[in-house]
Order: C-alpha cells, then structure tokens, then sequence
C-alpha cells in the first residue's frame, strides 16, 4: 500500500471518481490550471480538460449556486471553496436550497453536490484563513457534513461524499494536508457517511473529536500510555448526522469523557455530543462530560502567541486527558 | 439583599467533616462578620465557625450533632448589602502546617469519598456493594467505576453489613479499610451484639479519631521498645526546694515533667533520627523540634504541640504546658496548638504508671512515656540507697529506627537528667 499525504489522497479520490462516473466535474477558484491553491485538484485540468474543471469567478455564491443547479439536473459536482472562511456568501445556496431540495419537492428532485472546503488553524493564516465552520450548519437536516482524519478516511469518505444523492459538506483541514501521511490502499475502497470510528482502544477515558485533533488525541494518548492510561478514541468522521450509537458506546465504555474541537467552545458540535451522552449515558457516567475546544472569541488570532493560545494542540489535550483519567 | 450560603470550613489539613456541637445563633438573629455562628467539633479540634458575612441568619440547615462533610450547607444567610460577599467566605481555611506536608501526602484529601457519580451507584446497587468499605483512587479519594469495576471482575465484593450492626460497624472498618488500602480484606468476624443491660455507646467524634490514629499506627507502624531506668533524686530535691517559690512569682506549678521535656528536646537535637517521619521510599528528618504532649481530659485525649521546645527555657516549656492544659479543659484548643508535632513526650506517670509501651502518633517515629517517679533502694558502691526513680519508656518505628541509636538517645536523655541538680539547672 502506498503511503499519501492527506492531500494526495484527496486527489487521488477525485481523480478515481472523475474516472469511475462523467458526470462528476469540479468547480471553484484557481482549481483548474493551477490545480488549487493548495493543489488539491492538480493536475486533474490536464487530465480531464476544462469543461470537467472550470475555473470560476470569485464568487462562492455561484459556486454554490452553479453546482446545485448541475447537481438538480443529474450531474456531481465538486465544489471547491478556496477556504472555508469562504463559505459564507453561499450559505443561503446551500441551506435554503441544497439542502432543503429533496423535502420541499417531495423527494422529486434531489442534489448530490459535494462542496469541499479546507478549514482550521495553526498555520499562520489569521482571521479569514483559520476557522471552523461545521457548526453553522450541523443543525440543518437534509445536510451531512464530514470531517476526515487520516488520508486513508479521507479518500475513502470523499469517494462516498461524490456518490451520495444529497449535498455534503467536505471539510478537510489545511494543516493535515501535508502533515498527515498515511497508507492508503490503490484500489476502489468506500467508507460509510455517517459511521464513527474507533482510532485508539482504551479503556481509562473516551475522547470523542474529530478532524486533525484526532491526530493530537492520539499523541498525547500515546505519552498517557507511559504512564498506563490508556484513552479511548472516537473520531467521529461524519459530525452531521452525529453516529448516535457509536458515541453512546464509546461514552458507557470508560464513563469519563473528553470532547475535543478546534472550534469555538459554545454552540459547537461537541455540545449536541454532550447532549446525546447526557441522554443516553447517566448511569454509566463516572465524571462530567468535559469538552477542550477553542476559546468564545471571534476568530484565530494572526500573533503566533495568540494563535497558539486559540490552537488545540496535543499538549492541551494531553493535560486535559490527565485530568480527567484522574478525576 | 443577597442569600449567601455558610459552608462547612476547612479546618486543619487532613479534617474532611466537623460535627456541628452547637448553634450560638438561631434564625432571625443578627451577625456581624466573623462573629462565631457555631460550635464545631472536628478531628483535631473544637472550633468556633466565623461568619463569612454581616446579615440575618435565615434558615439553619445542619442540626446540632450532624456530622458534614467540609463544604457542605450548614446554614443561610441574608446578606445586609451585596457589597460585602464572598471575599472572605474562605477566612476558616486554616494553612497546612509545613511540618506536616508529608503527613498530607499520605492522608491525602478525602473531600471527594462520598461524591459518587451516577455509575458508580448503579453498580453499587447493583452488585450490593457497600460503598463505605471501598477505598476511591479517584481524585480526593472519590470511588470511581473502575474501582469497583476491578472489585466486581476480582469478586471480592464488601457487601452491606446487616442493618442492626450499621452504623458503628461501617465507620470501624472504614478505618481499616483506608489503613490497609485493600478493599477485598475486609475482616469477616461477626460484630459484637449487646445484651440486656449493657450500656451501647456511639463512637463520634474524638473517640472515633482516636480509635482511628491508634488503628492506623499499630497496623502500619512495626513497634519497638525500650526502656531505661533513670535516677532523678537530685532533679527532684531541687525542683522540691524551689517550687513553692515559683508558683508565688510565676503563678503556675513547676512540674517535672517541664524538665524531661527539656531533657528530650536536646536530646533530639543530638540525635535528629528520632525526630523524623517515614514516607514510603524516604525517611524526613525533621529540623523543628516540636514536641505533642498529650492532655487527657474527661473521655477525650489531646495532643497539643511545644513548638521549638528546644529553644525554650524550662520555665518557658512550664508555662506552655500549663497553658496547652487548661486550653485543653476549657475546649478552647486551636487546630494549630494540635499541628506540627515532631515526637510526643507523654506523661503516664501522672496516673501512677511505672511501664507503660506507647503507641507511636502517627507520624511520628517515636514516642517516650516518662513514668512515675517512685523512690526505691537502689544499690550505689555496694550501698542500699533511697533514691528517686523513674522509667522511661521508649517505643520506636522501627523502619526508621533501630535499637543501636535509641540506645543512645536514651542514656543521652538518662544522663542529662541525671545531672541536673541546683547548679547545673537553669530553669530560667
């Protein structure tokens, strides 16, 4: 098996599906001949010529816009938000019409369109550049929203996301693409929307996160280990809708759970997690459901010190993990 | 206006419940900050609970004789202003002595026993697990679902003792539980039952402390002991020759105990390995001299402390003695007279002992039990002698100390005492 960075496997992905099914095509900004600004669609111009991947205006609405109307009409496309930050202007595309399509038609119309976006901090890219957005819309049902950690989940989800009949938002984080490598098999592989994943069998403390902080839960689980706590981790992959029973399990395992998210505390996905544990899982709670996530201030700071001060990293984790196996 | 809530006060390291003796004040009654609201009794000592605000006592929560956990509601107040909150509400806690850091370490905080989390009940309920025989591993030694998850999957479960036994059974083995730190070994021999007749007595307070430390200390500490016979006659012809006058100028008696407290004092400075403590992987000599006295008084014992007792006259260590004693009768012990003592020097002879074998204050290394002094004929150059004897008898731990070096710590204190008569003592 190959070993890919998270980006090469994004490629790799929508290359194979390009492949697999005509009808899937891409679109966003800068993704054709320079392939990305991230060179996520590299060489996929060349490959597919560019009437299978338009490069558009600067206008995320249309984007959006574009792409549900191809999308209503039988096509799959792939839209590319240069960064998630972005989103915004196209907020209304997606909620009031992707994702509310296939109810108000009485399931006449449909819209497989997948919009991915690179999200999150640490990289030195401030305000417009650093945030989380999946909370906006993990309260619209007719949405799914995933959030892979590892290249190989990230080939595989986004394989699924491109064949699934209705719109899903594809975050993957800017700071994984080259950070994170990983095997990452060559042939056809599809992973379920919607399923959690067991990343680390333990049996002292649940982590429940997802997105790149899997990637530091396992770190610092790692240095816990030393000293023979043993975490357990679940990556939720899909945060939109919440695998309910993969949660209530990895909850009622050890009874002490940590959430994690790089986003702002208040609102975020880890409190509708808390929720269905808190619903579930009294009886088989031994400590108060803790989250670690960002701080309730507007934005990722450009200063690294503050910056640093808003980023999860492993060391956040790792004394909050502590913490909690102690409680 | 404001309600405020009164909690339990910390009041010493090491206490996690106080026992609420009596209400100074009732609801409707006025109180000014730090006026004394109630009489507490905890394991170290009788306490006055200050109040944290000015106002109106609403409703008193906690009943006289209730036993609470430090922090728990004993009582609401309405606060005459909103201005003058909080700040203050944590004037009770008491500093941890230095001296007895260590001692902290191996109590550790207990404040977190009886939270139970929603897991740990079912289970309980479940599996009939009495709680109150469950050591916690949790933070401030809170049972957490693996511990009793470990207990259910070894089988060896504590389950509830029969309900005519409950509540002295439960508080005793409680104290050799968390002694032992095994749960599964909990003594399986049936309770004692009364008969007709006989007279049941509660165990509370200072008779349960008591009963608790003496548990503790013979269980961990291995007892040795020694005892060395001392000639005092001429320490008591002087102290008889000028303790009249003395009590004339100073107002209180000259004991003899005041002169082997001294006597002790510089012997432990000679010989600093009995001045220590065990702590798991290391001994702690200690450099302060402070020396636990024990003060009986009714059905209660207490244990004050002479601080620096070395760097004290014996008139000094007189008036202290006097002043922890008659503290100690009037229930007006603070719990720091009871912290820091690095040894105790325990009077027996006061009841007419002449052997006694102490049991070491935990944790302490060692303790002396200075006898009665019984005149006796003692054989001096082949001659019958009348002479002023008495026995000190020394139990020592021996992890931390051997026969070898409290030999000599002996017959250092032996000749010292020996030797004081009217020109070598200063008792000034």
């Amino acid at each position: 098996m190959p070993v890919m960075s998270y980006i090469q496997a994004v490629t790799t992905a929508l290359r194979e599906e390009m492949q697999r099914d005509e009808k899937v095509f891409i679109l966003g900004e800068d993704v054709g001949k320079k392939g990305g600004v991230f060179k996520a669609t590299e060489g996929l111009y060349d490959e597919f010529g560019e009437y299978r991947v338009l490069d558009t205006p600067l206008a995320e609405s249309a984007i959006a816009g574009v792409g549900i109307g191809a999308a209503m009409y039988g096509m799959r496309p792939v839209a590319e938000m240069q960064f998630a930050d972005f989103i915004m202007p196209a907020v209304n595309q997606i909620i009031s019409e992707a994702a509310r399509i296939r109810y108000r038609s009485n399931n006449d119309w449909d819209c497989p369109i997948v919009i991915r976006a690179p999200y999150g901090g640490g990289v030195h890219g401030a305000l417009y550049h650093s945030q989380s957005v999946e909370a906006i819309f993990a309260n619209q049902p007719g949405l799914k929203i995933v959030m892979p950690s590892t290249p190989y989940d990230a080939k595989g989800l986004l394989k699924a996301a491109i064949r699934d009949n209705d719109p899903v938002l594809f975050f993957e984080h800017k700071r994984a693409y080259r950070l994170l490598k990983g095997e990452v098999p060559t042939e056809d592989y599809v992973l379920p929307i919607g399923k959690a994943d067991v990343k680390r069998e333990g049996s002292d403390i649940t982590i429940i996160t997802y997105g790149l902080c899997v990637h530091f839960a396992l770190q610092a689980a790692e240095k816990l280990a030393e000293d023979g706590i043993e975490a357990h981790i679940l990556d939720l992959r899909t945060v939109y809708p919440l695998d309910k029973e993969a949660i209530i399990e990895a909850a009622k395992k050890t009874g002490k759970v940590l959430l994690v998210t790089e986003d702002n505390k208040e609102g975020s996905i880890l409190s509708e997690v808390a929720a269905i544990i808190s619903e579930n899982c009294l009886f088989d709670l031994d400590a108060p459901i803790q989250r670690l996530a960002g701080p309730d201030i507007p934005a990722m700071p450009y200063a690294p010190t503050m910056e640093k001060f808003f980023m999860m990293n492993p060391d956040k984790i790792e004394k909050a993990m502590r913490e909690l196996a102690e409680f | 206006m404001a309600t405020e809530k009164i909690t339990m006060p910390q009041l010493g390291e090491s206490v996690t419940e106080g026992t609420i003796s009596s209400w100074l004040v009732k609801a409707g009654d006025h109180v000014n900050k730090y006026d004394p609201i109630a009489e507490v009794m905890t394991d170290k000592v009788n306490a006055e609970v200050p109040s944290s605000f000015t106002g109106t006592i609403k409703e008193i929560v906690a009943a006289e004789g209730e036993t609470l956990a430090v922090g728990e509601l004993i009582c609401y107040i309405e606060t005459s202003s909103a201005g003058d909150m909080k700040a203050t509400s944590d004037t009770a806690n008491i500093e941890t002595d230095s001296n007895e850091s260590n001692e902290g370490v191996q109590l550790s905080d207990q404040s977190m026993k009886k939270r139970y989390s929603p897991a740990v009940l079912r289970l309980a309920q479940e599996n009939n697990i009495n709680l109150e025989q469950v050591v916690g591993t949790g933070r401030g030694g809170r049972i957490t679902r693996k511990d009793l998850e470990k207990i259910i999957s070894t089988g060896q479960i504590p389950t509830t003792s029969a309900p005519s036994a409950e509540s002295n059974s439960t508080s005793e083995q409680e104290v050799v539980q968390s002694n032992t730190s095994k749960p599964s070994q909990v003594s399986s021999a049936p309770q004692p039952t009364s008969q007709v007749g006989d007279l049941e007595i509660p165990v509370t307070g200072v008779r349960k402390i008591i009963a608790q430390n003496m548990v503790r200390s013979k269980t961990e500490i291995p007892h040795a002991w020694m005892t060395v016979e001392v000639d005092v006659t001429d320490l008591v012809k002087y102290r008889n020759k000028i303790k009249t006058e003395f009590k004339q100028t100073e107002g209180y008696n000259l004991t003899y105990f005041a002169f082997f407290v001294k006597a002790v004092a510089q012997g432990l400075k000679k010989f600093p390995q009995l001045n220590s403590t065990w702590a798991g992987d290391k001994i702690i000599q200690r450099k302060d001299i402070n020396l636990s006295i024990a003060v009986a008084k009714d059905q209660e014992l207490f244990v004050p402390v002479i601080k620096h007792a070395d760097e004290k006259s014996i008139k000094g260590i007189a008036r202290e003695i006097n002043e922890l004693a008659q503290k100690a009768r009037t229930n007006k012990l603070t719990a720091d007279d009871m912290q820091g003592g690095t040894f105790t020097v325990n009077n027996t002879g006061s009841f007419g002992s002449v052997q006694s074998m102490g049991v070491i204050n935990h944790p302490q290394a060692a303790i002396l039990q200075v006898e009665s002094i019984v005149k006796r004929p003692v054989i001096i150059n082949d001659m019958f002698a009348a002479r002023d004897m008495v026995n000190l008898c020394l139990s020592l731990d021996h992890r931390i100390l051997d026969g070898l070096i409290c030999g000599q710590f002996l017959a250092y204190v032996k000749e010292s005492l020996e030797n004081m008569n009217e020109t070598t003592v200063q008792v000034y």
